[in-house]
């Protein structure tokens, strides 16, 4: 059997065009040995999930910095359980001020990177969560 | 040189060769953030032989080494036009009569995402971000409550605005006309660089090429009827917040501008004049000395290309002049407050290196949308520096420094070499269509990363110093979620109101138009604007006729 | 399981794409399963689009995806991209030009990464096809990257391959050199708006116009992706070849040598997986030090592994005679 890889969708959901953060995090999990599916910019939540389904993604990961974050986090998280996969990871960063992250928790992320975190972190954090998720299985 | 200095020098290297045997230096190798290898130590030599009257003159005089006007500062201050705009046309209109009564000097408008990509409020493309980042415009009723109360003829704009530029500069002039102002007095900026959009910024709508042919019938436009009126501020800021060096800066900018005075003159515009009326836009990050020297040597580089590329004869239409915004990308949201310190820096270095206007970053802004408080420090750094700091009663005080003049040309010969490469590549839209520009960018962000995870590169509280802390209880403004559905009441009640005929036959003029490239939209889309079509209906018919463009990744 | 596939089969994307990793990671489970659809699939037509990086071809599939759409057709993606050969990890971005399918029920795209398969197509990508095709899809697009092992690869699953070239790529002569010509069954001349079209156009006919007696001709199509001019012809001729195939014995041949490498693979991919699991067991400290050593070789080692696998006596190294090698590059069709 092959060593089942991470797939982990990145992707940039609504308007906003700043994509540094959502292709430097692609490739540090790129170069940690995951299969990143990219997206691109202006997602709609709709795309972003039916994407999610159809790469059968263990994870997405999701940056905005357009100060929308609640309503996509909420919108994709509510599709995914619509759509039977619920159990998919989500996670993000970009300009999520602090006291906006327990909602979002709340609400079915797994964790929220804010500016200045190392990729490092965020990869290590993925791969443990993907690793008790199919443990889980 | 002289033998005395020859024995000098000497004498200083093996006094320095001892005390390296005791001390060994920091780092083995001292560079510029941007990577451009630094010496221990700069002395005349390094500008023994450099032509002082061709590479340096003087300021206000070719090749604007040294400035763009002879007196610079003594004359008078740059502008200090800060950034802003939220939510709603009125919550902005107030923001801007506050920093106006703050001693601001010009406007700059901050779009919401739907209005800088073409969508009105109530597309469902536009849920959840309307007034995020900017202020939501839909209509000249939204333009016409913004600039409530503000004399168009005495203030200059500076708007943020690419794709849908000419629909915005459009409703400028309209709110002009109802004011009783006259759009050859009106002065300011519309950003309209669609380029760095591909390749940084995101909000593009159509392909390039109708995107270029929006952006010449401007030029043709203003440089007839709106003449005070910067026609492009062709920007190297979102470059350089994607990631890249400040040399890439440099190139990549100037790339995009000789490929504007291409398609202008291909359109038998003629440089000398519309040369006048382009603006340029940099960043400033906290490289001090590289910084300085970036901008100079962007207004050589620039005076060069115009004059020997294009045979440009006007100095007015040599001279580089620019904005500067300081490096959103080097804000930290750990410990907020440093950031006042990081943007002091970087005010300084463009107010050294002769910006024409400036917008200084808030401490929060890694946080979230800047509080009344924080854009007033910002403000308050820009006036320091003016009137405390003594640097502006000199002009050019760094000139003749020889680290300085040293990364000067360092800045320019790498940047033209990347400015070579392009035009090897067939220009710079080849070189956008085939990821060049994108590729170098990233790579430089990426690696940048990466040295600050290694901590090669240290930033004060983010990978060193760091202290336990929450931003929860900091006063962040937050966007009242109501803007979209107010917006889309009041286009609602819009519809509903205008003349609606009008309006039809206003957009169909614009779509026989814009499929046929020999006129000019500007004048249908004033006409469309004055009748109340709103920009997405405007925008809309453009896509029709134009299509979309997908971005081109290369990772 | 058994209920997974119940769900892929009745149309479930979330069971196929799940399948889809099954096969792509090659769990145990993976041959039995495949085993039980194959008599399911050999309805679709098999579409490969391969072309040189920057040629268009994400952008042109999502053109041709539309126009099968229009035709009534479901259509599925398999987009390659290669996989680093450092870390094993992959950036899948080829499906940006497609997201405005994801809406539509009657298309699937999935990126995949070339893996371990040297540049090549990974198994896991062919053996897609076959739920693929089983699950109703009736035309199967694979996508790949022109470079390497993959474009040699396409004809081994694709029915018909439609080379996509550019003007003023100034690699148009490499990619003949690089044997991509002969595995053409169409050509799609993209970005047909730049200069340069019709010197490429010229030249492919050029060296079509060198072979004579074939029973198929790959027709040339100039197409300009982005605005979808050419793509409706385009497709007008990979449906032909479809039917070319059919009806020509030709096709036939093509579909014996087709199901000839399908069986080898399979093959190849039971022995690897026997050999490596033979060797992970054989491969204790004590042989390694004795490679080490040099007191024994790695032919030796390798012919014990091997005693291990064949209980005949064919395990002597050599004994594989070579096969007939399929005349892959004849262009017949």
């Amino acid at each position: 059997m092959n060593e089942r890889k991470i797939r982990v969708v990145v992707a940039k959901p609504g308007l906003d065009g700043h994509d540094r953060g959502a292709k430097i995090i692609a490739r540090a999990l790129r170069d940690a040995g995951s299969e990143v599916i990219y997206t691109g910019l202006r997602q709609t939540p709709e795309q972003i999930v039916d994407t999610v389904i159809q790469e059968d993604a263990d994870a997405v990961g999701i940056s905005i910095l357009s100060g929308a974050h609640t309503f996509y986090f909420n919108r994709i998280i509510e599709l995914l359980r619509e759509r039977g996969a619920g159990d998919v990871i989500i996670f993000g960063g970009g300009v999520i001020p602090d006291s906006d992250i327990p909602a979002l928790l709340e609400a079915g992320a797994g964790a929220i990177f804010g500016p200045g975190t190392p990729t490092s972190v965020c990869v290590k954090w993925l791969e443990e969560a993907v690793a008790k998720k199919r443990a889980e299985e | 040189m002289n033998k005395e200095y020859m024995e000098a020098k000497a004498r200083y290297e093996s006094g320095v060769a001892k005390s390296l045997q005791k001390h060994k230096e920091r780092k083995e190798v001292f560079a510029t953030g941007g990577g451009i290898p630094l010496e221990r130590l700069y002395g005349p030599e390094v500008c023994g032989d450099s032509d002082y009257m061709r590479e340096i003159g003087f300021p206000g005089e070719y090749p604007f080494t040294r400035g763009v006007q002879s007196t610079m500062y003594r004359g008078r201050f740059w502008t200090m036009r800060q950034y802003a705009g939220f939510a709603s046309a009125e919550e902005s209109n107030e923001r801007y009569r506050y920093l106006l009564a703050s001693g601001t000097t010009g406007l700059s408008v901050a779009f919401d995402l739907p209005t800088q990509i073409g969508f009105d409020s109530d597309d469902p493309m536009a849920q959840g971000e309307c007034g995020k980042v900017g202020v939501a415009i839909d209509s000249l009723k939204d333009m016409e409550i913004l600039f409530d109360q503000i004399p168009l003829d005495k203030v200059s704009t500076s708007m943020t605005i690419n794709a849908p530029a000419s629909v915005l500069l459009a409703m400028y002039i309209c709110v002009g006309e109802k004011q009783g102002v006259p759009m050859s007095d009106l002065s300011g900026t519309i950003q309209n660089d669609i380029l760095k959009e591909y390749i940084a910024r995101g909000t593009y709508i159509f392909p390039p090429k109708p995107s270029m042919r929006l952006i010449t019938d401007i030029f043709e436009f203003c440089s007839r009827h709106v003449p005070k009126w910067n026609t492009i501020s062709i920007s190297g800021y979102h470059i350089r917040e994607a990631g890249s060096t400040a040399a890439q800066e440099v190139a990549f900018t100037l790339a995009d501008g000789i490929a504007y005075v291409e398609a202008a003159r291909s359109k038998g515009l003629d440089p000398n004049v519309f040369g006048e009326r382009l603006s340029f836009f940099f960043n400033a990050h906290n490289d001090f000395l590289e910084e300085v020297a970036k901008f100079r040597a962007a207004r050589r580089m620039w005076a060069k290309l115009m004059k020997e590329r294009f045979g440009v004869t006007n100095p007015k239409a040599q001279m580089l002049r620019f904005h500067t915004q300081t490096g959103g990308s080097t804000l930290t949201a750990q410990q907020p407050e440093n950031n006042i310190v990081r943007v002091t820096m970087q005010a300084l270095a463009s107010v050294l290196g002769g910006t024409q206007s400036l917008h200084t970053n808030s401490m929060d802004e890694a946080l979230a949308l800047p509080s009344e408080k924080s854009v007033m420090i910002a403000l308050r750094t820009q006036q320091i520096i003016a009137n405390e700091s003594g640097v502006t009663n000199t002009v050019d005080p760094l000139a003749g420094s020889y680290a300085i003049e040293s990364l000067t040309d360092e800045i320019e010969k790498k940047a033209f070499e990347y400015i070579q490469q392009i035009d090897e590549m067939g220009g710079m839209l080849v070189a956008i269509e085939k990821g060049y520009v994108q590729k170098h960018i990233q790579d430089s962000a990426y690696e940048y990363q990466r040295s600050v995870e290694s901590k090669q590169a240290v930033v004060v509280g983010v990978n060193q110093y760091k202290i336990e802390e929450s931003n929860k209880d900091m006063k962040l403004l937050s966007v009242d979620a109501s803007v979209g559905e107010r917006q889309i009441k009041k286009l609602a009640d819009l519809r509903r109101s205008r003349d609606n005929i009008a309006v039809n036959n206003a957009l169909d003029a614009i779509q026989a138009a814009a499929a046929d490239e020999s006129r000019n939209l500007m004048p249908l889309i004033i006409d469309a604007v004055r009748a109340y079509a709103t920009e997405g209906e405007i925008c809309g018919v453009l896509r029709r006729v134009f299509g979309e463009y997908t971005e081109n990744i290369v990772l | 399981m058994e209920k997974l596939l119940e769900k892929a089969l009745a149309g479930d994307i979330r069971s196929i794409a799940r399948i889809i990793s099954l096969i792509e990671n090659d769990t145990p489970e993976k041959d039995e399963l495949l085993k039980r659809i194959y008599p399911l699939s050999g309805r679709a037509m098999v579409l490969g689009i391969t072309g040189s990086p920057g040629a268009g071809k994400s952008t042109l599939t999502d053109k041709v995806i539309e126009s099968f759409r229009r035709r009534g057709k479901k259509v599925a993606v398999i987009a390659v991209d290669p996989s680093s050969p450092f870390s094993g990890g992959a950036i899948l971005a080829d499906r940006i030009r497609m997201q405005r399918h994801t809406g539509d029920p009657g298309v699937y795209i999935r990126s995949m990464g070339t893996r371990g398969s040297l540049g090549g197509l990974s198994r896991g990508a062919k053996e897609s096809l076959i739920l693929l095709d089983a699950c109703g899809y009736d035309v199967i697009i694979i996508e790949t990257v022109g470079v390497g092992q993959s474009e040699v690869d396409i004809i081994k699953i694709a029915d018909t391959v439609c080379v996509v070239l550019v003007p003023g790529m100034g690699d148009d002569i490499q990619i003949m050199k690089a044997g991509i010509m002969e595995i053409a069954n169409v050509f799609a001349i993209n970005k047909a708006d730049k200069p340069g079209v019709d010197r490429v156009a010229a030249e492919v006919r050029l060296m079509l116009d060198l072979v004579k007696d074939r029973s198929w001709t790959p027709p040339v199509h100039l197409t300009v992706a982005e605005d979808g001019t050419g793509v409706e012809e385009l497709v007008d001729s990979l449906v032909a070849h479809g039917v070319f195939l059919k009806e020509n014995p030709d096709g036939v041949r093509r579909e014996w040598r087709r199901l000839a490498f399908e069986v080898e693979a399979v093959l190849l991919q039971s022995l690897t997986r026997l050999a490596e699991r033979e060797w992970s067991a054989h491969r204790t400290d004590e042989v390694m030090n004795l490679l080490l050593s040099r007191r024994t070789n790695p032919y030796a080692v390798a012919e014990d592994v091997l005693r291990k696998i064949l209980p005949c006596d064919r395990a002597d190294r050599g004994a594989t005679e070579e096969e007939d090698s399929p005349d892959v590059a004849a262009n017949d069709g």
